[in-house]
C-alpha cells in the first residue's frame, strides 16, 4: 500500500477542489457546480486544440510537463494513509518544498515567455509572495522537525510528538497561513477571477489552453492536496496507520477522508469570510505568520514542548 | 609518476602558456589556453592523489632552500586543487573561442596563466612566505585582468580592487606576524602544533584578522563593495575565474588558518561566522536582485553564496567547540560541497553571461530578450546554471543547500540554548535567501532569454562559437552529475573534512544521503529517476487520452487591441518593484519623476522616470572613510608643499632636535 498511496492524491485531488468550491457556494448562498465538475473540466481540456503564442520558446511547452512531474514527485514523498510512503527515504520536508519551488520557477518563467504584461505581473507577484511565505513555512516545519528529531516526514508522522503542545499549535497556525498563500486563495490571491489587477496564479498561466492548461490545473490540485496532507501528517498525525493490515488501513483511510474534508471546510470558511487584501498588505499578514513561526521555535527550545 | 613530478610538469605547462602568449605569432595564441588546459588536467590528477594519499611535502622547483620544502598538500589542499582544475579546464576551453579577435590578447594570455598558477600556489603553500607571494601575485595579476579593457570604468574598478585587496592583505600579514611571533614558526604544520597553547586573546585576535583579511577577498558584507565593481568589467573569460575560484582561495585560507591551524575555538566564533554568513547571504541577494546588469547581478550573487558557505562553516565551528566532531564534519562537508558547487554553477553562469555580452554588446538586461531562440545552447546551459544555483532538485546546488539546512537543524543537538535557537534561525535566513535567489534568476533568465527582444542588437545575435559552448557544456554536465550522483563530490570532500575534524563521516549509503543520528535522508538519484519516469508516463498519458490535437500559433493575448510591442513586456525593473516597496527600509529607494505638459494636467507631453536604490554601505560607510582620508591628506599637504628649501629646512630642524635630545 505504501507504494501506491500517492495515487490517492493524484486521482482525488480534483475532488478536493470540487468540494471546496461546493462548500464555498453553499456558504455564499449559491448552489454551485457539482463536486465532479473539476474532473469534467480536466477531461474536456485534455481533448481540446491548443492556441500557443508565437512569441514563446520551448520553455512554454515544457513547463506544464515539468510542473506536473514535479508536483507528482512531491506526492510520492508524503505519507497518506500509512506512515511509510513510497519516497519517504528519498526526500524529506525540505526536498518537498524545493520540488514545489522547481514547479514555481518554471511557471514564473512561462509567465514571462509570452512577452505580455499580464504574465510578467503574475510571475513577479508569485515570486514576491514566495519570498514572504517560504522562510515562514520552513521555520514552522523546522519546529516540528526539531521536536521529532528529523526532517523525515514519515518519522515525524509516526512519532506523534507534542501534537497539541503550544509550540506545535503556533507552528500549525503559521503553516495554515502558508497553505492559503501557496494554494493561491483569498486573502492572498483569488482563484475565481481573471481580473488583471489582482490575479497572481491565473496571470502566469493566462496564455495556456488545452492539454497544457489541463496539466497546470491538475498539478495545482495535486499541490493543494499534498500541502493539506503534509499539514495533517506533521501537525495532526492521529489515526494514520503504522502497519499495512487491512482494518488499520480502513480506519486510517476514514480518518484521512475526514481530515481532508476538514481542511476543505476550513479553506471554504477562510475564503468566504475574508476579503482579498491589497497586494502590499500581504507583508503584514505573512510577516505576522513569520512571527508566529519564530515564537513557536523559541517556545519549543525554551519550554521543551 | 609521483605527485612532485606531476606538479612540476603542470607548472611548466602554465609557464609555457605564459610564454606562448608573448610570441608574436597569432597561431600560437591558442597555446596560451591549450597549455593551461593540459596543466589543469595534470593538477586534477595530482589533486586526486592528494585526496587519496599521504600528505605530500616536497620539492617542486629545487631553486633554493626557501623553495625546496615550501609546497605541501594534504587532502584539504587536494580538494581545492581539484576545484581550481575543473574550472580552469572549462574556462580554458571557453577562452580559445572567446579570445578570437580580442585586443591585447598577449597580456590577457600572460596574466591568465599567472593568475591560475598563483591560485594553485595559495592552496599548496607550506609556509607564510610562499602563501603571501602567491596571494599577492594573484591580486596583481587579477588587477591587470580587470583593467584589460582600458577605460575609465575599468581604471576606477581596478584601483578600488587593489585598495580593498590590500586592506585584506594587511590583515592577513598581521595575522601571520602574530602567529609566527607566538608560535615561533613560519610553517603551517608547526604552527598548528603550537597554536593550541596560545593565550586566548591572541587566538581571538588571529580569528578576527582572518575574518577581515580573508573576508575581504571572499566578499563578506560589508567588505564586498569591490566585487560588484571588479567582476563586471573584467573580460568574460576572467570573471568566472575570479568569482568561481579566487573567492574559494579565500575560503581555503580561512579554513586553513581558523579551522586547521587554530583548531576549536569558543562557541561565539562559530556564532559570529553564522551571523556574518546570514547577513551576507540575505543582503547579498537582496542587492543582487535589484541589478539589471547581468554581471553585477551574478557578482552580488557570489556574495550571497559565500554567505551560504559561511553558514555551513559557522555551524561546523559551533559543533566543534562543543566537541560534537561528527556533526562538525557534517556541517563542514556541507560548506565544502557548496564551495565546489558554487564554482561549477557560477562559472557556468558567468561564461553564459559572457557569451550574451559578447554577442549583444550590452550587459543591461532591459535591452535584451528572446535570446533563447537565437542562442539555444547558451540559453539552455544558462538555464541549467540558474536551476542549479536556485538549489532546485535534483541539481547540485540543492544537495549542498539541503546539507546546509540539515547542519543548521542539527543545532538542536548542541548543548547551548543560544546555539539551539541561532542555528535554526540561520536556516530561516537560508530559506529567505533561497526564495529571493529564485525570484532573481526568474527575472534574469526571463528578461534576457524569454519574451521579445528589447533592442535591435538583441534581435540579431548569433550563437557562440563551438569552443565557448563546449566550455559551458562541461560545467553544465558537472552540475547535473554532482547533483544526481552526490557520492562523487562526497568522495572528493570526505578526506578534506577528515584532515580538519579527524573523524570520518558516513555521508551516504549507496548514494542516499544520510544525516548523522537522525532519520532524515535524501536521494537525488531516486528523485531524478522518478522525475524521468513520471515525465515519460505523463507524455504517454496525454497522447493516449487526449489524442493528436492541433496547435494554432497566434499572437499573445492583447485584450483585443492588436499591436503588442516589446516595450509593453514586463521589465526587469518592474519585476522587482514589489520588493523595492516591501523592503524599502533596506533599499531606501528614491524616484525622480519629471512630467512636462502640453496643457496641465490633462495632456502630457513627456514623462521621464528615474529610480535608484541607496547603496547603503558605499554611502554611509565607505564615503565617510574616503572623505576623512582625503581631509587628512589635505592637512598633510601643508607639510608637503613641494618646495625644496622647506624640505631642507625640515631636515635641519630634525637634525637639531636629534642633536639636542639624542645625547
Amino acid at each position: 500500500m505504501e507504494y501506491f498511496q500517492f495515487l490517492i492524491i493524484i486521482f482525488f485531488s480534483p475532488l478536493v477542489n470540487g468540494v471546496i468550491k461546493k462548500l464555498k457556494a453553499y456558504m455564499q448562498g449559491r448552489k454551485g457546480p457539482g463536486v465532479l465538475q473539476t474532473y469534467y473540466d480536466l477531461m474536456r481540456l485534455f481533448k481540446k486544440d491548443m492556441v500557443v503564442s508565437n512569441v514563446t520558446s520551448w520553455i512554454f511547452k515544457a513547463t506544464p510537463y515539468i510542473v506536473f512531474v514535479a508536483t507528482i514527485t512531491a506526492a510520492l514523498i508524503v505519507p497518506v494513509v500509512t506512515v511509510r510512503s513510497a519516497y519517504g527515504m528519498m526526500g524529506d520536508v525540505i526536498a518537498l518544498i524545493y520540488i514545489f519551488a522547481l514547479a514555481r520557477f518554471f511557471m514564473a518563467l512561462a509567465g514571462l515567455d509570452a512577452g505580455t504584461a499580464f504574465g510578467g505581473e503574475g510571475s513577479s507577484r508569485e515570486m514576491t509572495v514566495a519570498i514572504l511565505v517560504e522562510p515562514m513555512m520552513m521555520l514552522a516545519l523546522f519546529t516540528a522537525a526539531i521536536a521529532a528529531g528529523s526532517t523525515n516526514i514519515s518519522s515525524i508522522a509516526s512519532m506523534r510528538v507534542g501534537m497539541y503542545s503550544p509550540s506545535h499549535l503556533l507552528a500549525l497556525a503559521a503553516f495554515m497561513v502558508a497553505i492559503v498563500a501557496e494554494t493561491g486563495r483569498v486573502p492572498v490571491d483569488n482563484p475565481d477571477t481573471h481580473l488583471e489587477l489582482t490575479m497572481i496564479h491565473e496571470g502566469m498561466i493566462l496564455e495556456y489552453s488545452g492539454r497544457y492548461l489541463a496539466l497546470m490545473e491538475w498539478a495545482h490540485y495535486v499541490k493543494q492536496m499534498v500541502l493539506f496532507t503534509l499539514a495533517v501528517d506533521i501537525f495532526l498525525p492521529f489515526g494514520i496507520a503504522r502497519a499495512s493490515d487491512t482494518s488499520g488501513l480502513a480506519l486510517s483511510l476514514g480518518v484521512y477522508v475526514a481530515k481532508m474534508f476538514g481542511m476543505a471546510f476550513l479553506m471554504a470558511v477562510v475564503e468566504s469570510t475574508r476579503a482579498k487584501v491589497r497586494f502590499f498588505q500581504l507583508p503584514s499578514i505573512l510577516g505576522g505568520a513569520f512571527v508566529l513561526a519564530s515564537l513557536s521555535l523559541v517556545t519549543y527550545i525554551m519550554m521543551g514542548k | 609518476m609521483d605527485v612532485a613530478s606531476i606538479f612540476s610538469i603542470g607548472i611548466l605547462c602554465f609557464v609555457f602558456g605564459a610564454v606562448a602568449s608573448q610570441l608574436p605569432l597569432s597561431k600560437v595564441r591558442n597555446f596560451s589556453y591549450l597549455f593551461p588546459l593540459i596543466g589543469a588536467l595534470l593538477f586534477l590528477s595530482a589533486g586526486g592523489r592528494l585526496l587519496l594519499g599521504p600528505v605530500f611535502t616536497g620539492t617542486i622547483i629545487p631553486v633554493s632552500s626557501i623553495f625546496s620544502f615550501a609546497f605541501t598538500g594534504d587532502a584539504l589542499s587536494g580538494f581545492f586543487v581539484v576545484l581550481i582544475s575543473l574550472i580552469t579546464i572549462a574556462v580554458s576551453l571557453y577562452s580559445i573561442g572567446f579570445t578570437r579577435g580580442i585586443k591585447n590578447a598577449g597580456s590577457m594570455g600572460f596574466f591568465y596563466n599567472v593568475l591560475i598558477l598563483s591560485m594553485y600556489g595559495v592552496v599548496l603553500s607550506a609556509n607564510i612566505f610562499i602563501f603571501l607571494v602567491s596571494w599577492e601575485t594573484m591580486a596583481v595579476s587579477s588587477y591587470f585582468l580587470v583593467v584589460h579593457e582600458r577605460n575609465e570604468e575599468t581604471a576606477r574598478a581596478g584601483l578600488f580592487t587593489v585598495a580593498m585587496t590590500h586592506l585584506g592583505t594587511a590583515f592577513i600579514i598581521g595575522l601571520f606576524l602574530v602567529l609566527s611571533h607566538y608560535t615561533g614558526s613560519m610553517e603551517f604544520a608547526s604552527m598548528r602544533q603550537a597554536a593550541a597553547n596560545l593565550p586566548q586573546g591572541i587566538r581571538t585576535l588571529v580569528f578576527i584578522f582572518a575574518v577581515i583579511g580573508f573576508g575581504t577577498k571572499a566578499g563578506i558584507i560589508p567588505l564586498h563593495t569591490w566585487i560588484p565593481r571588479a567582476y563586471p568589467v573584467a573580460p568574460s573569460n576572467i570573471t568566472p575565474l575570479m568569482s568561481a575560484v579566487m573567492i574559494k582561495t579565500a575560503v581555503y585560507g580561512f579554513l586553513r588558518i581558523v579551522l586547521d591551524v587554530l583548531g576549536p575555538g569558543p562557541e561565539w566564533w562559530g556564532m559570529a561566522v553564522i551571523a556574518i554568513g546570514a547577513v551576507s547571504a540575505v543582503l547579498g541577494i537582496l542587492y543582487a536582485i535589484m541589478e539589471n546588469d547581468l554581471k553585477v547581478f551574478l557578482a552580488y550573487s557570489s556574495v550571497e553564496n559565500v554567505g551560504i558557505m559561511l553558514l555551513g562553516i559557522g555551524a561546523s565551528m559551533v559543533f566543534r567547540s562543543s566537541g560534537l566532531l561528527v556533526l562538525s564534519g557534517f556541517a563542514l562537508a556541507a560548506a565544502l560541497y557548496h564551495a565546489i558547487n558554487h564554482a561549477l554553477f557560477k562559472g557556468l553562469l558567468f561564461l553564459g553571461a559572457g557569451s550574451v555580452v559578447s554577442a549583444t554588446r550590452t550587459r543591461n538586461m532591459e535591452k535584451l530578450g528572446g535570446l533563447l531562440k537565437l542562442m539555444p545552447y547558451t540559453g539552455f546551459f544558462f538555464l541549467l546554471g540558474a536551476l542549479a544555483i536556485t538549489a532546485l532538485p535534483p541539481l547540485n546546488g540543492f544537495v549542498s543547500e539541503w546539507l546546509t539546512y540539515q547542519s543548521l537543524l542539527l543545532g538542536f543537538k548542541s548543548t547551548s540554548v543560544v546555539a539551539k535557537i541561532v542555528l535554526p534561525l540561520g536556516g530561516a535566513a537560508l530559506a529567505l535567501t533561497g526564495a529571493i535567489v529564485a525570484a532573481g534568476f526568474v527575472k534574469t533568465f526571463g528578461t534576457t532569454f524569454l519574451g521579445k527582444a528589447r533592442s535591435e542588437h538583441a534581435a540579431s545575435v548569433k550563437e557562440s562559437s563551438f569552443w565557448m559552448v563546449l566550455g559551458m557544456a562541461f560545467l553544465a554536465l558537472l552540475c547535473i552529475v554532482f547533483g544526481v550522483f552526490p557520492q562523487i563530490p562526497i568522495a572528493l570532500l570526505g578526506p578534506a573534512v577528515f584532515t580538519i575534524t579527524g573523524s570520518y563521516l558516513e555521508l551516504h549509503q549507496q548514494g542516499i544521503l544520510m544525516t548523522p543520528g537522525t532519520a532524515a535522508s535524501l536521494s537525488t538519484t531516486a528523485l531524478a529517476a522518478a522525475m524521468v519516469l513520471i515525465f515519460v508516463a505523463a507524455i504517454v498519458f496525454v497522447r493516449l487520452y487526449g489524442g493528436r490535437r492541433k496547435t494554432v500559433y497566434a499572437d499573445s493575448w492583447d485584450c483585443g487591441i492588436p499591436g503588442l510591442t516589446p516595450r509593453m513586456q514586463y521589465t526587469a525593473t518592474a519585476f522587482t518593484k514589489p520588493l523595492r516597496i516591501i523592503y524599502k527600509r533596506i533599499y531606501l529607494p528614491s524616484r525622480d519623476l519629471k512630467v512636462s505638459y502640453l496643457i496641465k494636467p490633462f495632456f502630457v507631453k513627456s514623462i521621464r522616470y528615474g529610480g535608484e536604490i541607496t547603496p547603503f554601505f558605499e554611502r554611509y560607510v565607505y564615503e565617510p572613510v574616503t572623505r576623512s582620508i582625503h581631509a587628512l591628506a589635505e592637512r598633510v599637504k601643508l607639510l608637503q608643499s613641494g618646495s625644496l628649501q622647506l624640505y631642507l629646512g625640515y631636515i635641519l630642524i630634525t637634525l637639531i632636535v636629534l642633536l639636542i635630545f639624542g645625547t
